[in-house]
């Protein structure tokens, strides 16, 4: 049987790093802040993806490892798959989750000028809130780009909330 | 079958109840029966919130934990610091935590400190970490006691290497308890006694009630 705990448990684990490292060890330095939440949610990201992928054959193609983090990671971390996957043949695929669970009870009102895209952290610096969120979403991201690396496909992995409550995981493949 | 005529039901009692349309009635009724039950807010215990919540692979959960406890040591680098960081985000978890756990448990005002305790240990242990813990060591005046975990989900699959000797690895669980109970007026002191990464035989916390706040009200009667 698998074992589980109460979702509040991460919930709670969650909101006390961003707090922590936004607030106390790095207040007036976000990008810092960011890369400590994206390193330790990579470090869960590559244990994940190493438990997960211990009976089975390597991956033929990159492809069909990010099939592997769209159906059966996605599923064992959130109980559900990525709903769309697209790429555009050029190492870069977007996965798109319409109702991104970490987000559910995080409030954003994402202005018209803020697109939500994370990869400028200084650009959403204006809206507390949705730098929040930002940071919220280094750990997902994170957790994406180490469970890839452990397959062997180093990446860079941004998301993007112009579109709440979807959120939107765009995936570089590095060449 | 019509309404109910009161005044029959008053004078009539129990035995010779009738109808409005004065018939005997028997007693059945082939329609379906409803139970309504009494006790509308009974306290729940911890399997049934366990159940009934929302719940996640707890692999995600351990393994979250150890890369925080990980960033942390390389980033404060003193144990020393990790502990007392670790037990802070602990305590801020507690202070947010109780209203969860009220919430979702029914639990009413707990008579004493015992029964905080075993409420602790059966239903909120219980309903955030699927374990129950025990209460044992109490002394004489009921104001500290031990809650024994034989079974703790942050631990699966942790090993300290030993350069982290000093390391309170599941001091979080000790903040949680103080940040929860302090919300409920009880300031307490909570620390490990015994541990399992330490190659103790369980986890032991001690607690300890240092004082019990008076509840403030946050108006006055002249407001």
């Amino acid at each position: 049987m698998v074992r589980e705990v109460a979702e509040s448990c991460v919930e709670s684990l969650l909101t006390e790093i961003v707090s922590q490292y936004c607030n106390g060890f790095y207040a007036n330095k976000p990008d810092l802040a960011a890369r400590r939440i994206e390193a330790i949610g990579y470090q869960v990201g590559h244990q994940l993806s190493e438990r997960y992928t211990m009976e089975r054959p390597r991956f033929s193609d990159h492809l069909e490892a990010i099939k592997f983090i769209c159906k059966d990671f996605w599923s064992e971390l959130f109980k559900k798959q990525i709903d769309n996957l697209k790429t555009n043949h050029r190492g870069t695929f977007v996965l798109q989750d319409n109702k991104f669970r970490w987000l559910s009870r995080v409030s954003v009102a994402p202005s018209s000028e803020n697109t939500g895209s994370i990869q400028d952290p200084s650009a959403m610096a204006e809206s507390k809130e949705a730098q929040a969120t930002g940071m919220y979403l280094y750990f997902p991201c994170g957790i994406i780009r180490g469970a890839l690396s452990n397959l062997g496909i180093p990446c860079a992995v941004s998301a993007d909330i112009s579109n709440l409550p979807a959120c939107s995981f765009v995936i570089r493949i590095k060449a | 079958m019509g309404w109910w005529d009161v005044a029959d039901l008053w004078y009539g009692g129990f035995g010779s109840v009738k109808s409005g349309i004065e018939e005997e009635w028997d007693g059945s009724w082939d329609g379906k029966w409803d139970e309504i039950g009494l006790n509308f807010v009974a306290p729940r215990s911890g399997d049934a919130i366990f159940a009934s919540v929302e719940r996640v692979n707890s692999e995600l959960f351990t393994l979250t934990y150890g890369a925080i406890v990980r960033q942390l040591l390389t980033d404060l680098e003193e144990v020393e610091e990790v502990n007392k960081q670790l037990d802070q985000m602990g305590y801020n978890i507690g202070v947010r935590l109780v209203d969860e756990f009220l919430a979702k448990s029914n639990v009413s005002r707990c008579v004493d400190f015992k029964e905080t305790t075993e409420v602790i240990a059966k239903v909120g242990f219980k309903m955030f970490l699927g374990v129950t813990a025990s209460v044992t060591n109490w002394d004489a005046d009921g104001t500290s006691c031990s809650l024994i975990l034989e079974d703790n989900p942050l631990v699966d699959f942790v090993e300290l290497p030993d350069t982290c000797q000093g390391l309170y690895y599941c001091n979080i669980i000790s903040g949680v308890i103080r940040g929860a109970l302090e919300m409920v007026s009880m300031k307490t002191e909570v620390s490990w006694v015994r541990d399992m990464l330490r190659g103790d035989d369980v986890f032991e916390l001690h607690v300890k009630l240092l004082k019990q706040v008076p509840e403030e009200y946050p108006y006055k009667d002249d407001e």
